[in-house]
């Protein structure tokens, strides 16, 4: 089963990398940005067959390593 | 005073910090290599800079997992001063013995050059060397050393005497233009609350030796050995 973890910064902590692009794609022209937030996006393959069991073990995964919940929040998406 | 040094893939500030270190206690640290489940018997344990890992997932966050780091924890929880520069600042937030956690800088760009800091507290066998108010100047260099934490613990750390540097200018005013990361209060290392664990961002260790420049790094690993020998 595949697992895709999406980590992005807790909302109210500043954020310079996307404060960075945003910048970037106002000087391109391109209008209406009104903000942009950079994340990151983890894949990861499982042998685990069991949906339940599966997120149970990512979501610990997140607590654990993948995802500082000092400053970030993540979400859990399972494919097949 | 038997120090020992931890030693991860990517560490680049551990012979430096020997150095310092040896120079202070007249004898070597141990060097520690983070595979060690076991640690020797130690009166300091260090944490040195550099870029464990290559800062893959985040700043200190796979060192923090190294087999060493259940050890190291276990004797900072015993009350065993730990010393964590830069990387080692960044592994101790992640692996929990500090709070809070380190940022890309605001300025987005890798920064090296001297700073000025001011000594926020004494009261620690880190600073006990310095005299609260004594601006000195360290050399910084890094990409992630905007320390964050939330607002209540801002205030513990600030409650609690747990702020050890701030970064100011030379005439000892924090705010504004000094701070060159972004970070939150302009705080550049703070202590646990049982004050045996520091981490900071600037380097002590490289500024050690008036040849090199500046010796105002020199006190803290002195004033360790005086505390701890």
């Amino acid at each position: 089963m595949k697992a895709r973890v999406e980590i992005t910064l807790k909302q109210g902590v500043l954020d310079p990398q996307g404060k960075a692009i945003a910048n970037a794609l106002e000087q391109m022209g391109f209008a209406g940005v009104a903000g942009v937030r950079q994340g990151k996006v983890i894949e990861i393959e499982l042998a685990e067959t069991d949906a339940r069991r599966a997120e149970e073990s990512v979501r610990s995964m997140c607590e654990r390593l993948l995802a500082n919940r000092v400053i970030e929040d993540y979400t859990v998406e399972l494919g097949i | 005073m038997q120090a020992v040094v931890i030693v991860f893939p990517g560490s680049n500030c551990d012979r430096d910090v020997a150095v310092a270190l040896e120079r202070a206690a007249g004898k070597p640290p141990l060097m520690i290599w983070h595979r060690e489940t076991d640690l020797p018997l130690a009166d300091l344990i260090v944490l040195p800079g550099g870029f464990s890992y290559g800062d893959y997932l985040r700043a200190g966050a796979m060192a923090a997992q190294s087999p060493v780091m259940r050890e190291v924890r276990a004797r900072a929880g015993a009350g065993v001063p730990v010393l964590g520069i830069c990387n080692g600042f960044q592994i101790l937030t992640e692996c929990g013995l500090l709070p809070g956690a380190l940022l890309r800088n605001s300025g987005l760009a890798f920064v090296c050059r001297d700073v000025w800091l001011r000594v926020e507290t004494a009261d620690s066998v880190h600073t006990r060397a310095y005299r609260p108010g004594e601006v000195v100047r360290f050399p910084i260099a890094h990409h992630d050393g905007n320390f964050r934490a939330d607002p209540d613990t801002v205030r513990a750390l600030e409650d609690g005497d747990r702020i050890a540097f701030r970064y100011c200018n030379p005439a000892g005013e924090v705010g504004g233009g000094a701070n060159p990361n972004g970070s939150v209060d302009d705080i550049a290392g703070i202590l646990n609350e049982r004050r045996n664990v520091l981490g900071l961002m600037p380097h002590p260790e490289r500024l050690a030796d008036p040849r090199l420049g500046g010796a105002d790094g020199a006190r803290m690993f002195a004033g360790l050995v005086q505390a701890l020998a």
